[in-house]
């Protein structure tokens, strides 16, 4: 059985902060979790997928992948006003799109605790923006809790349920990337009783939004919102530690850096450290009187600055004079994480602590280091569909694209990815683009992000008689965030019950008339659908239909037939890497060869090589 | 306890994630302070793989530049690309069987040439233990243990808290049963390269 399954309390595992949010919810009863997949939150859905495929017999919580982040927020809103504790999870813009019914489920209030955990990305490491989501909690009146690792993750995963309940609202569990990719020790509380059936009673003056209703319902949520601060006065989530006459403001992971940084530069005596743990509603009483007891203050908060701001507004209610800083020239920056050096150099500089650390090297003389940027992997559908494309469209057609693995697409030698800003925009910035230039546009989306918001924009350009092609790279799974099932995936292989949705059905049902779908390994006849298609005046959709190889060797694994470079027959075009870039191949002595280690057996390049010089491993003898 | 701050760093695939986390695990087992952080995403997709390790009571998951005090490389050109996480007293841990990036292989740029690869890092940090670390886990029978041969290494010249005897019972309990043998044998040949160093 899982460690995450103990029964009982008392044992300490080191847990990977979404990990610790999947032994939080169970500690908490969780009975309903939805989400949509999403770095650096996937762990905790893959997590309570994983357990309940392991353990059907142990978990008690009713899990799915939703089709994207609003469903999923609705469908737990469904859950959790029909009386059951729920979790729902997504990364930071995950909450863009559940937006809409987030802002009015802080009206309606639910049944029973309902955590949504929104995962933020400080730095990108691989997202589309760095946005701070601390805003949601401003923007929708809801309470919001940051730990800074772990084991407060998980602590505050439980008590982000019973305060949801305390005050019929939903509360937002806000994490960065290194709260939710951290590994440390974690001490278990006993598993929590599930119940896992409730009653929904009727009431349409709270559960129906028409506007007399929301007048009234906006009041309560303001009333709400002074429960919750003073329930944010009085948490020990917000504690004053240290003492002395400097004061530092801090929230999330950079508490660690602050802890680290004081410990380091012998100030604990001088500093005291409010760390804001149940960051929204701000402890306003507490601050002020926080403000009064010191002389000086820096505020220590990645991205934007919010507390800083509210901080500042504050002493000048209260007619404080302090210095108070935050961001600024020598200070912190509003873009990317910080380090541990980093908030101890601003520290120091700020409050005139002296501090000799290590220096760092000298390495203006490194030899210049070849890049190492990812690449789709050996035998990647999306490479044989690339390169089909090209074939017919040449480097004229404007490629808008979406986000997955096939993004990758950027670089070159593919280089077919001009336009991308968010999941589902590859299908409705075509029409846009399109019309505005009158050249060809080719666009690509992956089947997950197709059905997370494809499906509207594909919708729009049929009944307004857009002019362009979409790809659909049909790679029968979410690849890019971990191989996650969606709506088109046969999951029978994978033993679940889920109802497998027709791409091809969809589409034409959506009113495109011209849809093919092609095999992307059988190359010449998929350069001929992908003409004809592209001469197709209006909409047209192209379903290339090829599994992810990473994903099917996992659900069926099967033998590797890997292909070799007959060296008689290469006269050193080089097409086959110049082309295609796969990263089983590599030059020597002018020819082509293959890494017998990395090659699938794909037989792409052994289609584009005009000298038919690359055959099976075998066939060669 | 003095803080040790530990980065690994190598390919996607070569299993750095794993040796870092089962270090975390063995330092709990040991009653040692540890945090440990991963950069997950692309590791799949061949790029680079980052993670820290941190024995001894600190709180930060993260290891800041010029403040590592070991690095244990998987590859030689990942051990140049870090060494903005050294400062001149780093131990610095590197296999030497270059992994060149796609980038190489089709020509786009030349990969450095190994003797001087070293000789630069010799240059210029504290103590360097380098050795060819695939060839030690081919010879102890798994290919991917690597990152075992490094943890080896790792603990004959870390000078680490943790006691090598929970570091084995660890690889030994995370370990799929039909390579506890092979893992055991790479950590001991990368124990056996290092000390020698
Ligand atoms: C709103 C939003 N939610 C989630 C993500 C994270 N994410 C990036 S790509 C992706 C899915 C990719 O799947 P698919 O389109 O099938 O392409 P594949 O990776 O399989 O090629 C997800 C969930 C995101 N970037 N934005
Ligand atoms: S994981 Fe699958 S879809 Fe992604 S690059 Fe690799 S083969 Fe392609």
């Amino acid at each position: 059985m899982d460690k995450l399954l103990t029964p009982s309390a008392g044992q300490t595992h080191l847990l990977l902060g979404n990990e610790a949010i999947v032994r939080g919810a169970l500690e908490a009863g969780v009975a309903f979790a939805t989400c949509y997949p999403g770095t650096p939150s996937s762990e905790v859905p893959d997590t309570l997928y994983r357990l309940r495929k392991e353990s059907p017999d142990k978990v008690k919580y009713y899990f799915e992948y939703s089709t994207n982040e609003k469903v999923a927020m609705e469908c737990a809103a469904g859950a959790a006003v029909g009386g059951l504790r729920t979790l729902c999870t997504m990364k930071h813009v995950g909450l863009n799109v559940a937006a809409d019914p987030l802002m009015t489920l802080a009206y309606t209030g639910v049944n029973a605790g309902m955590v949504v955990l929104t995962a933020d990305d400080p730095s990108l490491f691989s997202s589309q923006n760095e946005q701070d989501n601390r805003f949601y909690a401003r923007l929708s009146g809801l309470p919001m809790l940051e730990p800074a690792g772990p084991a407060e993750l998980k602590a505050m995963t439980v008590y982000g349920f019973k305060l949801s309940e305390e005050l019929g609202l939903p509360v937002l569990l806000r994490t960065t990337t290194r709260v939710n990719h951290a590994r440390e020790s974690v001490t278990f509380a006993p598993l929590g009783k599930v119940k896992t059936k409730a009653e929904f009673k009727k009431n349409p003056f709270r559960f129906v939004t028409v506007p007399a209703v929301s007048r009234q319902l906006h009041l309560k949520l303001l009333k709400s919102y002074e429960q919750a601060q003073a329930i944010s006065e009085a948490s020990d989530l917000n504690p004053i530690t240290g003492k002395g006459k400097l004061g530092v403001i801090v929230s999330g992971v950079s508490a660690n850096y602050v802890q680290d940084a004081l410990d380091d530069l012998g100030a604990k005596n001088q500093v005291k450290v409010l760390k804001l743990g149940l960051s929204w509603p701000l402890p306003e009483k507490k601050i002020v009187k926080f403000l009064k007891a010191v002389e000086k203050v820096l505020v220590v908060e990645e991205l934007e600055p919010i507390v800083e701001q509210a901080v500042k507004a504050l002493a000048q209610q209260n007619r404080l004079d302090l210095p108070i800083a935050g961001k600024g020239p020598g200070l912190f920056s509003r873009a990317y994480e910080y380090n541990p050096r980093l908030v101890r150099d601003v520290i120091a500089h700020y409050f005139g602590f002296k501090y000799k650390g290590t220096t760092a090297l000298k390495l203006d003389d490194t030899p210049n280091l070849p890049g190492r940027p990812p690449n789709l992997c050996p035998g990647c559908p999306h490479r044989a569909t690339y390169y089909a494309v090209k074939q017919v469209v040449g480097d004229q057609a404007i490629h808008p694209t979406d986000i997955g693995c096939y993004t990758l697409g950027l670089l070159p030698p593919i280089s077919m990815a001009d336009f991308v800003i968010c999941m589902g925009s590859s299908v409705s910035s075509s029409g846009g683009l399109n019309r505005a230039t009158g050249k060809k546009v080719v666009s690509f989306i992956g089947d997950s992000t197709f059905f997370h918001s494809g499906i509207t924009g594909l919708i729009n350009a049929v009944h307004n008689n857009h002019d362009f092609t979409l790809v659909i790279l049909d790679n029968g799974t979410t690849a890019m965030t971990g191989h996650q099932p969606n709506p088109g995936v046969d999951t029978t292989a994978m033993g679940d019950p889920t109802t497998h949705i027709d791409l091809e059905g969809v589409v034409r049902g959506l009113g495109v008339t011209h849809v093919t779908t092609i095999k992307p390994f059988k190359v010449r006849a998929s350069i001929e659908a992908i003409k004809e298609a592209v001469d197709h005046k209006g909409v047209s959709v192209i379903i290339s239909k090829e599994i992810c190889p990473l994903f099917g060797r996992r659900i069926a694994p099967k033998s590797r037939k890997p292909f070799q470079v007959n060296l008689d027959k290469c006269k050193g075009h080089l097409d086959c890497i110049n082309k295609v870039a796969c990263p089983a191949m590599f030059k020597e002595e002018g020819k082509a060869r293959i890494n017998p280690l990395q090659c699938i057996g794909c037989a792409l390049c052994a289609q584009i090589c005009p000298e038919n010089a690359i055959l099976p491993v075998k066939a060669e003898g | 306890m003095k803080t040790q701050r530990i980065v690994n760093v190598g390919v996607g695939g070569q299993g750095n994630l794993l040796a870092s986390n089962l270090l975390g695990q063995a330092a709990l087992e040991a009653g040692v302070p540890v945090v440990v952080s991963e950069i997950h995403g692309m590791a799949q997709r061949g790029g680079v793989v980052e993670s820290a390790v941190l024995l001894g009571g600190a709180k930060s998951p993260i290891v800041s530049d010029a403040e590592a005090d070991i690095i244990v490389s998987f590859e030689p050109v990942e051990t140049l690309r870090i060494l903005n996480k050294a400062h001149k007293g780093t131990l610095v841990i590197t296999n030497t069987r270059p992994l060149p990036p796609f980038t190489v292989a089709i020509g786009q740029a030349p990969y450095p040439k190994p003797d001087e690869a070293i000789k630069f890092i010799k240059k210029k940090v504290g103590r360097l233990v380098a050795f060819d670390g695939q060839e030690l886990a081919e010879k102890a029978k798994n290919p991917l243990s690597l990152n075992m041969v490094l943890l080896g290494a790792l603990f004959a010249v870390g000078e680490l808290p943790v006691p090598v005897k929970t570091m084995k019972k660890m690889i030994k309990q995370n370990s799929k049963e039909r390579f506890v043998e092979a893992n055991l044998k790479a950590f001991d040949l990368g124990f056996q390269a290092a000390a020698g160093n």
